[in-house]
């Protein structure tokens, strides 16, 4: 453990409102426009809405696609978009899957209809006509497709992944650690390949409502860049699979894979965001741990557009004294929830792989140019969680 | 003393245990009714059980909802997550802030009917869409504390003072071990020295209890409560929902001995395998739990015959009995040891149950004692294991290994062991 192996991503599996794949998402870095914005089925909230899938070429059973609501298929088969990137699918038996996971889909039909017939009556009764509503009108297979570890476990059905098998719930952070631990282990020597992500899906009321609880959301119509929305701050949510597939470097170049860059380091802090812990210094903490080179710094933004993280996240870039270059994920896909952090890392993987960051959109980002070796992704939760992880280009003579 | 293991690794100690469950508060408490061969599963009285095909569970009654107060699953994990927690530290003898991190087994939570109506109620609206319930969630910071899959952790983290990000870790009925082992391989790393691995549910509530009986899981023989749970046995029909909570303080051994703490055991080994087959069942060939079970004891440097007892899953439901006893015999062969399940008398605690029964294993450890399965009257032919039927019984017991299969396919298996001389 003294002398861990480097990681590499070798693959991606993309799905946003820009698109699917790494030319969709490519030619949206280059063309520095907002994807695809719906701000009037969901309003007062604006959504960017996934792309129609054609489900059959990654979930080939029928049957399996019955058994999942829109959010398990999603990232099924985002998953399986990434295995088939990394050319991976020969290592499945063994491959590590960690996801980061949020709840399934309710039936909003059968909740609209309980609250309109019960809302109205004494608790007591209420609770007793609620058994038999509930016994009556909830799908059996529905609570499978609700299970959050039951992506993971779709996944596992329907591509074949069946090694360690791990479902981490905690919305931004979750998809933070779920690349910190499967890095780590894999760095260890715990296998040789991971598949890591999640998925979101952002025409939801039965998550609309929590988010907007917590005051995450933006209740604006139109589009604003995720570092400038003083006048309406929040979240747009935005449709998002991201999974990643991670192998060890020498694993990669016994296959003959090569690696679109390499994960140096992934750090994860939560501060208490109340006035003796503040978030700005619990990424500064966080930074301390990775090992970035010293000059102008390029950085994949995971902001959500909520006020105080977005603060909190430009404070901790002012506080390292440099140049920064920054580019928001959310500007380019929205905002994922659990599949932030894997898409921003996929994001600056492709970007490292082509060297070449990001368009710059809005007064928050500055031009960048010359040679891009080093990306820094940040990930400043909504609610709670600092995460950062520094890729570095991998460099040709390394590649297989 | 030796404190890495036979792959160079850091070993882990145990220095502290948790335990809440249907049978009581607190480790002593729990250990002496499971000896004892008490069942802790009672008809609900939480919520009213018309219409419900099945009417009992394991319940834990918190001194927090004594005023009759209705608390959200959320809430109940929380509060049995942390007094499993304050008992396993006060144990420990660790400090707070606590000088590792949380690893978090639990359910995943959501807006329950309570709150829905509530917000319901607010909109002045006789038949509120799911947008107009969205405007009245408004400001709610409490409602998504206890909505977000980060609010449990976070107001634990907050309590306790753990270092880091708390992760939350859900695995199905294998949550509780899935949390023991990313404490483990943490402090195995080299990450930390120290880490709090719980394992809570708290999820008996009507529309939970309905989603498992849709799916034909639970037992419904309602009329004889602390019989219903039957793992192994011939009129096994289902498992009996229950909820709870446990904590283990892990530490690398040799942190623990250099402050001179109590080694409650040592968590020796975990092994994991998933499985492709089906979204509730095992495939029949049982190559996912074979494998958990070899990886686990692969991963302690041990044999299958060093095995001196094994803590089943045993759900009880006809199908995981099956398979665990297949599964045992083809790892063990015809000299299987002793299995019996905890489940028997506290019901499936679900995402808590992996850490609840890991800490049993540790007692069984400490008091040399195998705890029974109850409610074994008619033994099931196709299930050849000693499963300590009924009583409890005294045994040499060196090394156990504990099962969790869940849906989803997800399995677990933990090795736990004495403290090393």
């Amino acid at each position: 453990m003294t002398n861990p192996s480097p990681i590499w991503v070798t693959g991606v599996g993309l799905v946003s409102a820009a698109g699917e794949g790494r030319d969709a998402h490519r030619a949206a870095m280059l063309a520095g426009a907002a994807p695809a914005l719906d701000d009037a089925t969901y309003a007062p909230f604006a959504i960017h809405p996934g792309p129609a899938l054609e489900l059959d070429r990654q979930i080939p059973k029928k049957g399996d696609q019955r058994q999942m609501e829109p959010w398990q298929r999603l990232g099924t088969y985002a998953a399986g978009l990434a295995l088939d990137d990394a050319g991976a699918r020969g290592l499945v038996a063994e491959m590590d899957l960690i996801v980061a996971a949020g709840g399934g889909e309710r039936d909003m039909a059968l909740d609209e209809s309980v609250v309109a017939a019960l809302g109205h009556l004494p608790p007591a009764e209420a609770a007793t006509k609620l058994n038999e509503m509930l016994a009556s009108g909830l799908r059996p297979t529905l609570f499978l497709a609700q299970l959050s570890n039951l992506l993971a476990g779709n996944i596992s059905i329907v591509h074949g992944v069946t090694g360690a098998s791990r479902t981490f719930m905690g919305e931004e952070q979750a998809g933070a650690d779920a690349v910190r631990v499967a890095a780590a282990r894999l760095a260890e020597g715990r296998g040789q390949a991971a598949l890591v992500g999640g998925a979101f899906v952002a025409a939801r009321w039965d998550l609309m409502i929590l988010y907007h609880a917590g005051g995450l959301m933006r209740r604006a119509p139109g589009w604003a860049p995720v570092f400038d929305r003083g006048a309406a701050p929040g979240a747009i949510p935005g449709t998002l699979g991201a999974f990643l597939v991670l192998e060890t470097a020498e694993a990669a170049r016994v296959r003959g894979a090569r690696g679109l860059a390499r994960i140096r380091g992934v750090a994860c802090e939560q501060a208490r965001r109340d006035g003796a812990d503040g978030s700005a210094a619990a990424a500064a903490r966080a930074f301390a741990r990775l090992d970035l080179p010293a000059g102008r710094l390029a950085v994949i933004s995971g902001a959500t557009g909520v006020a105080g993280p977005v603060q909190a996240e430009r404070d901790f870039l002012a506080g390292l004294g440099r140049p920064v270059a920054l580019r928001a994920a959310g500007n380019r896909l929205g905002w994922g929830a659990e599949a932030t952090f894997p898409g921003s890392v996929a994001l600056a993987a492709l970007a490292l792989a082509d060297g070449v960051l990001p368009a710059a959109m809005g007064d928050g980002e500055a031009a960048f140019d010359g040679p891009l070796t080093d990306i820094l992704v940040t990930g400043f939760a909504g609610w709670r969680g600092e995460a950062l992880a520094h890729l570095q280009a991998i460099p040709a003579e390394d590649q297989p | 003393m030796n404190t890495t293991d036979h792959r160079g690794r850091p070993i882990v100690a145990v220095t502290g245990i948790g335990l809440v469950t249907p049978l009581g508060f607190g480790v002593e408490a729990n250990w002496a009714a499971l000896l004892a061969g008490r069942s802790g599963i009672r008809r609900i009285t939480r919520f009213p059980t018309d219409h419900l095909r099945t009417t009992i569970a394991g319940t834990v009654d918190l001194p927090e909802e004594a005023g009759g107060e209705v608390l959200t699953s959320s809430d109940r994990v929380r509060l049995m997550a942390q007094r499993a927690a304050e008992e396993a530290l006060a144990q420990s003898g660790l400090p707070s802030p606590f000088p590792g991190p949380l690893m978090l087994g639990m359910p995943p939570v959501e807006l329950e009917w309570p709150g829905r109506f509530r917000l319901a109620a607010e909109t002045g609206e006789d038949a509120p869409s799911y947008k107009a319930l969205t405007e009245a969630a408004a400001g709610r910071d409490d409602l998504y504390r206890t909505t977000a899959f980060a609010g449990i952790g976070e107001q634990l983290a907050a309590r306790f003072g753990t270092r880091g990000a708390p992760i939350a870790i859900s695995t199905a009925c294998a949550t509780g071990a899935s949390a023991i082992q990313l404490g483990v391989e943490a402090i195995q790393r080299g990450e930390t020295e120290a880490a709090i691995a719980i394992g809570a549910d708290g999820t008996v509530q009507p529309e939970a209890l309905i989603r498992f009986s849709l799916l034909s899981a639970l037992s419904t023989r309602n009329e004889d409560p602390t019989g219903a749970s039957r793992p192994f046995e011939k009129s096994r029909g289902g498992f009996v929902m229950s909820e709870g909570a446990a904590c283990l303080v892990l530490e690398s051994l040799a942190h623990a001995t250099a402050r001179g703490a109590t080694i409650l055991g040592v968590l020796r080994g975990c092994g994991e395998k998933s499985d492709s087959f089906h979204r509730t069942r095992s495939n029949p060939d049982g190559g996912a739990v074979i494998r958990a079970m070899r990886n686990a004891i692969e991963d302690a440097g041990l044999t299958p015959a060093d095995i001196s007892y094994v803590n089943a899953h045993g759900t009880g439901t006809p199908e995981n009995d099956k398979m665990e006893t297949f599964g045992m015999r083809a790892v063990f062969g015809n000299d299987a040891p002793p299995i019996s399940s905890n489940k028997s008398m506290i019901g499936h605690t679900l995402s808590a149950s992996g850490a609840i029964e890991a800490a049993f294993s540790l007692l069984a450890i400490r008091d040399q004692m195998l705890p029974p399965t109850i409610n074994h009257v008619e033994p099931d032919p196709a299930i050849t294991l000693d499963v300590v039927p009924n009583v409890a019984r005294p045994a040499k017991v060196v090394n156990v290994l504990s099962n969790s299969f869940g849906f989803g396919g997800q399995n677990v298996c933990l090795v736990l062991s004495g403290a090393p001389a």
